[in-house]
């Protein structure tokens, strides 16, 4: 049983893991808007690029 | 990138190819080209066709309305104080800002509006947050103005208004962001805190090797250390909070227990004897937590709603500038400018009339059903509507100095004055804390004298036991829950304060125009034969005077011949020749005037109505009567509410006659209404019966939010102004009464609810203090028992009855 020595530790450093993903997402807005993102997902697919001379999106 | 056309032929022949509603005989186009119900959905296609988003109409779900641009030139969102207002620049050089767009409804619309960069060169990005009609747009100033943008926008049917709650929504936005961290945070924290708890208590029965024992201990603190630290400490601040203002608040025990669980904890941990509270501490951070969250939420909601209603006051002027015309934010506005206002647009200002005449729609600031007639001298006010004729107007007094200004200003204050309805829940924190204090200290004396070794144990099994969890999380999810609900079906409530006022029978002032009335100008009696019609309506069609409006929405499939020579008197009527016949429409001043004939029907409109004749060569062909008909269901509704005990009272600005007339309709006594009551007299009346108990104050205009403001609660209903709004506690945003009735039905099944939770919570507290107190339960079983009551608490309120559909 000695092996939960090594085994609860890799659990806690992956929860860190999940906690930090999860704080990321949540400062950088990610949560801000759950209604839109599933509806663009549904069209988003062969849109044309942009015509030159337009600068690119920027987040 | 599809750019053959057709592109789809429309799905019947008769139905629109931009919004599918069928499309009038006169507009049909041969074969199997796109035909359109309207020049704006020509536009529209036009502009999407040539864009080469053809697609558009291969999406699944379109909206099906017509669009109906505004044609405004939107300058004033060119000038330098709108920019400074509304719009922020990057360091790139370009400019960003934030617009509400009306007409949003579905994915169809995130698709075109996201695909603007594509149709108009210079702007980068633009994206669209279905949830609040928000765009978001990046554009470069160098290439394209803004008003561009705008115009374009609206051309397509979403017509943008500024976004005035920028920082406020900055402030929130952030507010949201730390939440949901602190409540993932402690979830996930908690989660593990459990599961290790899990293998404690089966070791507690199965057996363990002190050596694991130890080690799932000092496990256990280590994660819940953060959760107190970080996301657990908004308590401790909440409970520090209330020792320095010195009244007993929820979050006092709530971190007492917490910190005694922990310290205890620990000092068990570090000793390796007796038990530790790790998974309860843990839990009951996060149960609390998404509990204020999930109420926070769901007021805010309801908030938002009723703030995206821009489209009442004028965001732009014209203002004449020599012989130039030249569009500025109302903001900008300042006394001694000339502004043109035409018909059918609102007064940015308060002014006299310098040029021209016409007539006003006073209903908003007043409550006035009929137009008032105005010209060359005639005052007139920011926020009414001006029906007939452009004018040109010499502003007096502007933005705040304006009196609908002030009367926002007394709305401020009445909201101050108010008198702050203390939740059920509130009202019994106090007690319910300093109850638990006592007995904890009690018992630990009490034990501390006769078993000093378990006397510990037994308080912080009491605090643990009688955790007000229960308090705290269920009834406000009782309320979000009831909020939630509510909203779904058009009621838009603010806090749970206004849900707990309308549970009990009150004083309910409603307004008459708009509220109890439909708000508009209809035709009330026709009292002649069919032939008459169609010469009205080929008459009527040339004006835009409210009585013309209101033959044309009483009569929408008449068929009229075409009218010529029609002319217009101001205060009088319309006159003109249809199918070769002198026809004359107005009031019967005007009517007898120009015929000679005074010899109508003697019929006297009834109730305060306001007659109009109809003359066909020289002779009176028929009597109409327009009035402000009363809502249909308002009889019914305020006769249920009536039923509950509620008193009836009836408020209104406009003239006695007319608000006599609707009393009796409703049958309610002399006593119970007062006509010709200005906005500032409304306010009176509610301060005088705010003195004697809680009132309601149901209304719609600029005129009510004063009275609104200082009610107990104020209710909103459809179509109401931004001012009123924004001081309603509650907003019907379904026309109509009949949600009146659902609000104050749903409010009662709510606190019934909050009642039972409490109940039930106190009840369980009260068995688990005895326990406590007896030694009965270790602070481990406490733990066990805390969330029981928790959980159960939150199942009955979520699977609780309070708004539902009318069957």
């Amino acid at each position: 049983m000695s092996v939960i020595f090594v085994v609860l530790p890799i659990a806690l450093v992956l929860l860190a893991g999940a906690i930090g993903a999860y704080a990321w997402a949540a400062r950088h807005g990610q949560f801000d808007d759950l209604t839109t993102p599933a509806m663009r997902a549904l069209h988003d697919d062969d849109t044309p690029p942009p015509p030159a001379g337009i600068p690119p999106i920027q987040p | 990138m599809t750019t053959t056309s057709p592109p789809r032929a429309a799905p019947a022949a008769t139905t629109c190819t931009h919004c599918g509603l069928p499309v009038p005989l006169g507009l049909l186009q041969p074969d199997d080209r796109p035909s359109f119900c309207c020049g704006g959905c020509a536009t529209a296609y036009a502009i999407i066709h040539d864009g080469g988003l053809d697609r558009y109409y291969r999406l699944p779900e379109r909206r099906a309305v017509p669009v109906e641009p505004s044609g405004r030139s939107f300058a004033e969102f060119d000038h330098p104080a709108f920019h400074a207002l509304y719009a922020r620049r990057r360091a790139d050089g370009l400019a960003e800002t934030e617009m509400y767009l009306d007409g949003v409804h579905c994915a169809s619309c995130v698709w075109l509006v996201e695909r603007v960069p594509l149709l108009v060169p210079g702007v980068t990005r633009a994206e669209l947050e279905v949830g609040r009609s928000l765009a978001h747009v990046a554009w470069d100033p160098a290439i394209t103005p803004l008003s561009a943008i705008a115009r374009f926008l609206d051309t397509l049917g979403y017509r943008p208004h500024p976004f005035r709650a920028q920082r406020v929504e900055e402030r929130r936005r952030a507010e949201d962001r730390g939440a949901l961290l602190r409540i993932g945070v402690a979830g996930a924290l908690a989660g593990n805190v459990m599961m290790v708890a899990v293998a404690l208590y089966s070791g507690w029965f199965g057996g363990m090797d002190p050596v694991f024992e130890h080690y799932f201990r000092w496990i256990s603190l280590l994660l819940t250390a953060p959760v107190l630290l970080w996301p657990g400490h908004v308590f401790f601040q909440g409970a520090v909070a209330s020792f320095r203002t010195r009244r007993l608040h929820m979050d006092l025990p709530i971190a007492i227990a917490l910190a005694a669980g922990f310290i205890r904890g620990a000092v068990n941990t570090v000793s390796g004897t007796g038990p530790i509270y790790f998974d309860g501490v843990a839990m009951l951070v996060f149960l609390l937590l998404v509990g204020r969250f999930l109420q926070q939420r769901a007021q805010r909601a309801a908030t938002d709603s009723a703030s995206l209603l821009h489209g009442l006051t004028p965001s732009v002027a014209r203002v004449i500038d020599g012989e130039a015309i030249r569009e500025i934010p109302t903001e900008a506005l300042l006394p001694d400018m000339r502004v043109e206002v035409r018909a059918g647009e609102t007064f940015p200002a308060d002014g006299t009339i310098v040029e021209g005449a016409s007539e006003v729609d006073l209903a908003l600031l007043t409550g006035e059903s009929r137009p008032v007639h105005v010209r060359t001298g005639s005052a007139v006010w920011a926020g009414t509507v001006n029906l007939a004729a452009g004018v040109q107007v010499l502003v007096t007094q502007a933005g705040e100095a304006s009196r609908v200004g002030r009367l926002v200003q007394e709305v401020a204050a009445g909201a101050g004055r108010r008198a702050r309805i203390v939740l059920l829940a509130d009202r019994l924190a106090g007690w319910f804390v300093a109850a638990v204090l006592v007995l904890a200290a009690g018992t630990w004396a009490y034990w501390h004298f006769t078993q000093p070794a378990v006397a510990l144990d037994n308080a912080i099994a009491l605090l643990i036991v009688t955790c007000p969890c229960a308090l705290a999380l269920a009834t406000p999810l009782a309320v979000s829950v009831a909020i939630g609900r509510a909203a779904r079906q058009g009621i838009l409530i603010k806090g749970g304060d206004a849900l707990e006022a309308l549970a009990r029978p009150a004083t309910l002032y409603l307004d008459k125009t708009g509220t109890v009335t439909e708000g508009s100008f209809r035709l009330a009696s026709w009292d002649g034969p069919d032939w008459v019609r169609p010469l009205v309506v080929a008459l009527e069609r040339h004006s835009g005077h409210p009585v013309a409006t209101g033959f044309l929405h009483a009569w929408p499939d008449v068929m009229a011949p075409a009218a010529t020579d029609v002319r217009q008197t101001l205060g009088g009527g319309v006159e003109g020749c249809v199918a070769g016949r002198n026809v004359v429409v107005g009031s019967p001043l005007f009517v007898a005037a120009r015929t000679g004939a005074s010899t109508a029907p003697p019929r006297a409109a009834t109730g305060g109505d306001t007659p109009v004749w109809v003359a066909v060569d020289g002779t009176i062909a028929a009597v109409a009567s327009f009035g402000d008909p009363l809502r249909q269901e308002a009889p019914a509704v305020l006769e249920r509410l009536r039923r509950r005990g509620w008193r009836l009272r009836l408020l209104s600005g406009d003239a006695n006659a007319v608000v006599r007339s609707v009393a009796a309709t409703l049958g309610l006594p002399t006593s119970a209404w007062r006509g010709e009551v200005s906005p500032e007299g409304k306010l009176a009346e509610i301060e005088r019966a705010a003195a004697d108990g809680p009132v309601v104050m149901v209304g719609d205009g600029v005129n009510d939010a004063a009275a609104m403001a200082r009610a107990t609660v104020g209710i909103a209903v459809r179509g109401g102004a931004e001012a009123s709004l924004a001081v309603a506690d509650v907003y019907l945003s379904r026309p109509g009464l009949a949600p009146l009735d659902e609000l104050i039905v749903g409010s009662e099944r709510t606190l019934r609810i909050i009642r039972r939770n409490v109940a039930f919570s106190l009840a369980y507290n009260i068995a688990g203090a005895a326990l406590a107190m007896g030694g009965w339960i270790n602070p481990l079983i406490a733990a066990i028992l805390m969330p029981a009551s928790s959980l159960t608490v939150v199942l009955a309120s979520w699977r609780s009855r309070t708004f539902e559909p009318t069957p």
